[in-house]
């Protein structure tokens, strides 16, 4: 049988690619982990996002009933949706855990900068898949985080309110609204993540995985496969406990369902990887100087991830500022997320 | 020869520019929603004065746009655009405080429409109210 295969398939030459691959063996290793719990995550995500797609609907009048339909009527649907809302969850905190850990490796260095490159944008879209499968519940605060969302591209200059009215597809939030962020969600999103993952993982593949520069070289080393590999499936496997235990525990509410005339409710808050930005927003005063506060403060954030995009330009000759920065946007983040949901 | 290759680019370079550009100049307009034109609403009658109980605030509609109408303790009539000028959450009344409140960002609002405190930059617009009979009639200011 294998013979069979291996003659039509090749086995044995991606038998003998992986063979060659090797992983670096140090007191940080624990971290290379963290990107390929992402990637399962994000097959757990298609999995589950695709079985949703059997009863979901895509209309105002239909969305939230079509969830509760899902949660109450459908068998274990309660189950499925509750792993893809933890999941998303899961999937945004170790993306965050995963590019943390290449910054404080200085992995971004040559000549890996377009594998952080692609993994930013990967970030990027994973933040997205959050945004737009927010509001398809059609909930009370889904409503009221896209209004806020979507009014925040409404601040920038001069095409602002045509990306406002792009992103609502109308004036306001509305069915155009639902059906554009679900295809968004569904068909746009996956389709270009899938494409920008194969790029990251070739990159990761052509130039190895990174040691850290301060270690002793040669750096002890492990084979991927299948050393690491079953390490890394055993990550897995821990990771489906954790969702497991999550999901089934504390089921993903569904909420009130949205009413466009009805008031923003007492308490209302963004996901928690939302929190920090939002929490500022609310800081910054109406007016600085000549400009509205929130006008300047969409700038900064602006600012501040194209920097951040751009660390392999700066940060490679300048180490210590690179770790100054993680520890201080890492400190930023914990800091204005708690104060974000407590206040 | 050399010119006639360079002028051949060019056409063939400009071609595929031009076809690319009549391939996507249909995607752009598609994906930009359509103005759909809505019929202009210049006065609401939103019920009977007595649903409304004084020092209390109510968001009504006005056309497909939300609108904040206050009944004060003083029995005065008064309404604002529903929108918070921040960040287009819709607002409410607290009647602990006697204030118009916008939850998402914690900004507060007196009963003239003006920013007491927290990030909007703008006051809430106000509109007209008038009795008519037992009914509450809300109008766009002009």
């Amino acid at each position: 049988m294998y013979r069979w295969l291996n003659e039509r398939l090749a086995l044995d030459s991606i038998r003998e690619l992986m063979s060659h691959k090797k992983v670096p063996v140090h007191s940080q290793s624990i971290w290379y982990y963290f990107g390929g719990i992402t990637l399962f995550l994000f097959m757990i995500q298609v999995a589950t996002g695709i079985m949703l797609l059997l009863y979901y609907r895509p209309t105002p009048t239909e969305a939230y009933e079509s969830v509760q339909f899902i949660m109450t009527r459908v068998q274990f649907g309660w189950l499925i949706r509750s792993i893809h809302s933890w999941a998303a969850n899961l999937m945004v905190l170790a993306a965050f855990i995963h590019m943390f850990s290449v910054v404080f490796l200085h992995a971004y260095r040559r000549p890996r900068e377009m594998t952080w490159f692609s993994g930013m944008a990967l970030l990027g879209l994973i933040l997205a898949f959050g945004f737009s499968g927010y509001l398809l519940p059609w909930n009370e605060v889904s409503y009221f985080a896209t209004k806020v969302g979507t009014d925040m591209a409404a601040s920038v200059p001069a095409v602002g309110s045509y990306l406002a009215r792009f992103i609502r597809g109308g004036e306001d939030i509305g069915g155009g609204t639902l059906t554009r962020f679900f295809g968004l969600h569904v068909a746009v999103l996956p389709g270009i993540t899938t494409v920008l993952l194969l790029v990251h993982v070739v990159l990761v593949q052509q130039h190895g995985i990174s040691a850290p520069p301060k270690l002793k070289r040669p750096v002890p080393e492990m084979p991927f496969f299948p050393n690491f590999a079953l390490r890394e499936m055993m990550a897995w496997y821990g990771t489906l406990a954790v969702l497991g235990v999550l999901a089934a525990l504390y089921p993903w509410e569904l909420g009130v369902k949205a009413d466009p005339f009805a008031s923003a409710p007492a308490g209302i808050r963004p996901e928690w990887y939302f929190l920090a930005p939002f929490y500022t927003l609310k800081l910054i005063p109406a007016h600085i100087w000549i400009f509205e506060g929130e006008v300047v403060g969409l700038a900064g954030f602006a600012i501040l991830i194209v920097v951040w995009c751009l660390l392999p330009f700066w940060g490679v000759k300048r180490p210590r500022w690179v770790a100054g920065a993680g520890v201080a946007f890492i400190a930023y983040l914990a800091t204005f997320s708690v104060l974000g949901y407590y206040r | 020869m050399e010119e006639r290759r360079g002028f051949l680019n060019w056409v063939l370079g400009g071609g595929i520019a031009a076809s690319v550009a009549s391939f996507l100049y249909p995607v752009i307009k598609f994906v930009m929603p359509p103005d759909i034109p809505e019929a202009p609403v210049h006065e609401v009658n939103v019920g009977k004065a007595s649903a409304f109980a004084a020092d209390s605030g109510k968001i009504v509609k006005f056309g497909n746009k939300p609108v904040m109408l206050v009944h004060t303790s003083d029995d005065q009539w008064k309404a604002f655009s529903g929108v918070c000028t921040h960040l287009n959450c819709t607002v409410q009344f607290r009647s602990d405080q006697h204030q118009i409140w916008c939850a998402c960002h914690n900004a507060f609002y007196d009963l003239n429409g003006k920013v007491l405190s927290g990030p909007p930059p703008r006051p809430l617009d106000q509109f007209d109210v008038r009795l008519k009979g037992d009914d509450v009639v809300i109008g766009r200011r002009a």
